[in-house]
């Protein structure tokens, strides 16, 4: 690897200035399971890498059932596991998380940089997106909010401009009868990349939908919010019918590549599969919630 | 380019090393403490050979940079045999001969150990899940995964549950 600076600043406003001081040539570092790869490979450059995660408030993981919950950016995926708050509240993100890699992988890796890395294939994007998280972003000028779903721009690239920082994501707190999951599909039983991944939140109204959300993953070059399928279950029963129409719209809106993990059809036949089955889960968990 | 001084604590002692931002904690354990143990298979956080644990839970140190050890308790295969003997998980591999080239060894027995830290019951499923991030293409796996079921009964015998394995 390249010769490269690091510092581990202890506030934000200090990681705000050293990224601002060196703009482009700086990138937050939390777990490095993704971005030590990439300076390794030269797929990515950089002269300094800001350690966040000596920053507390980058580690808050906070439900109020009122205001939802608070999951810091630097929070790594086994505290998500570990946590009673979010296997109780956001179970399909949770899952979501303890599907990255290995123990070793979740250990550091955190969602937070699961989602700055900007993969299309990212697990925890889609779930994400089902539970409606926006991205607090902290830059030198002040603060904006970005839904999920905006917040990867093509493959690697994000929303965040030299010197912002990703430092919370905002997830609102479940409507009563409301739960989610997350199915992915890879060709082992472990340490994959997903070939496709689908997240869906489901709040029911007695035996009938009254609102969902679908995240996609792995089926365009970014991760995509599906709308059309979501707002034609509204107000009706999770038949095989609604199944049906929803796996249907949701094939209509992919755009994978062909690569070595899939071929175009299979992607867009798994993403309608993969729906039915994540939309009958997070139902199922939502009529207990 | 300049080096950073970094204090940590590794297999129980306080140790100061001196590295560069780019060095990976691997490099580090490897090339400067010379702690060689913890071996270098793929280097993208797929094999799990240079696994260790850092404030108790495994990482993977190639994934890791050694400037980031400042203030870290770090624990190595060099430090699972107490005074010359081994765990009993150690034990067990060779009981079990769930080793051939030895390469992947040490992150097995780190993960391991940190499995039979947190669930000394663990289930062969379990055992399994635990043990994924680490390859080995030498034993196809079984006779590793025999070892950490006979060491988890030998520790829940001897009511020893924390030290997975001394």
């Amino acid at each position: 690897m390249h010769a490269i600076n690091y510092e581990a600043p202890t506030t934000l406003d200090q990681a705000i200035d050293i990224l601002k001081t060196h703009g482009e040539n700086a990138r937050p570092f939390c777990g490095g399971t993704d971005i030590l790869i990439q300076l390794r490979a030269g797929v990515r450059r950089t002269g300094h890498l800001v350690d966040i995660k000596k920053i507390k408030e980058l580690h808050a993981l906070s439900f109020d059932a009122k205001k939802g919950l608070r999951l810091g950016a630097a929070v790594p995926c086994i505290e998500i596991h570990e946590s009673d708050v979010m296997r109780r509240h956001y179970p399909g993100l949770t899952e979501a998380a303890h599907l990255i890699g290995s123990l070793q992988i979740q250990n550091r890796a955190s969602v937070g940089g699961n989602l700055c890395n900007g993969s299309p294939a990212a697990d925890t994007t889609p779930a994400l997106i089902a539970v409606g998280a926006r991205a607090r972003i902290v830059g030198p000028t002040g603060e904006r909010e970005v839904p999920v779903e905006s917040f990867v721009v093509s493959p690697g690239r994000t929303v965040l401009r030299p010197g912002e920082l990703l430092v919370e994501l905002l997830i609102p707190a479940p409507a009563p009868h409301t739960s989610d999951a997350y199915l992915r599909f890879i060709p082992r039983n472990e340490m994959d990349i997903a070939v496709v991944g689908v997240g869906a939140s489901v709040t029911l109204d007695g035996d009938k939908v009254k609102a969902a959300r679908i995240g996609l993953g792995a089926v365009a070059p970014t991760p995509l919010l599906e709308s059309k399928a979501a707002a034609g279950l509204v107000g009706k029963k999770l038949d095989d019918a609604a199944l049906e129409a929803a796996g249907l719209a949701v094939s209509e809106i992919c755009k994978p590549i062909d690569d070595m993990r899939g071929t175009i059809d299979f992607r867009v036949h798994i993403a309608a599969v993969l729906t039915r089955r994540v939309l009958t889960i997070a139902a199922e968990r939502a009529k207990k919630a | 380019m300049k080096k950073t001084l970094v204090e940590a604590t590794i297999n129980g002692e306080t140790v100061e090393f001196l590295c560069e931002p780019r060095q990976s904690l691997l490099e580090t354990l490897r090339d400067v403490l010379e702690l060689t143990g913890s071996k270098e298979g793929c280097l993208t956080g797929d094999c799990g050979a240079c696994t260790v644990l850092v404030d108790g839970r495994s990482v993977c140190s190639c994934l890791m940079l050694g400037v980031e050890a400042q203030g870290k308790n770090i624990a190595t295969v060099e430090g699972l045999a107490t005074q010359g003997v081994l765990s009993v998980l150690q034990n067990k591999f060779l009981e079990n001969a769930s080793l051939q080239c030895g390469i992947c060894t040490p992150g097995f027995l780190i993960s391991a150990t940190s499995l039979l830290d947190r669930n000394p019951n663990p289930s062969e499923a379990e055992v399994r899940y635990a043990l994924a991030g680490n390859l080995c293409r030498c034993t196809g796996y079984d006779k590793i995964v025999k070892a950490v079921l006979d060491a988890a009964a030998d520790i829940r015998s001897q009511g020893d549950r924390t030290a997975a394995a001394r």
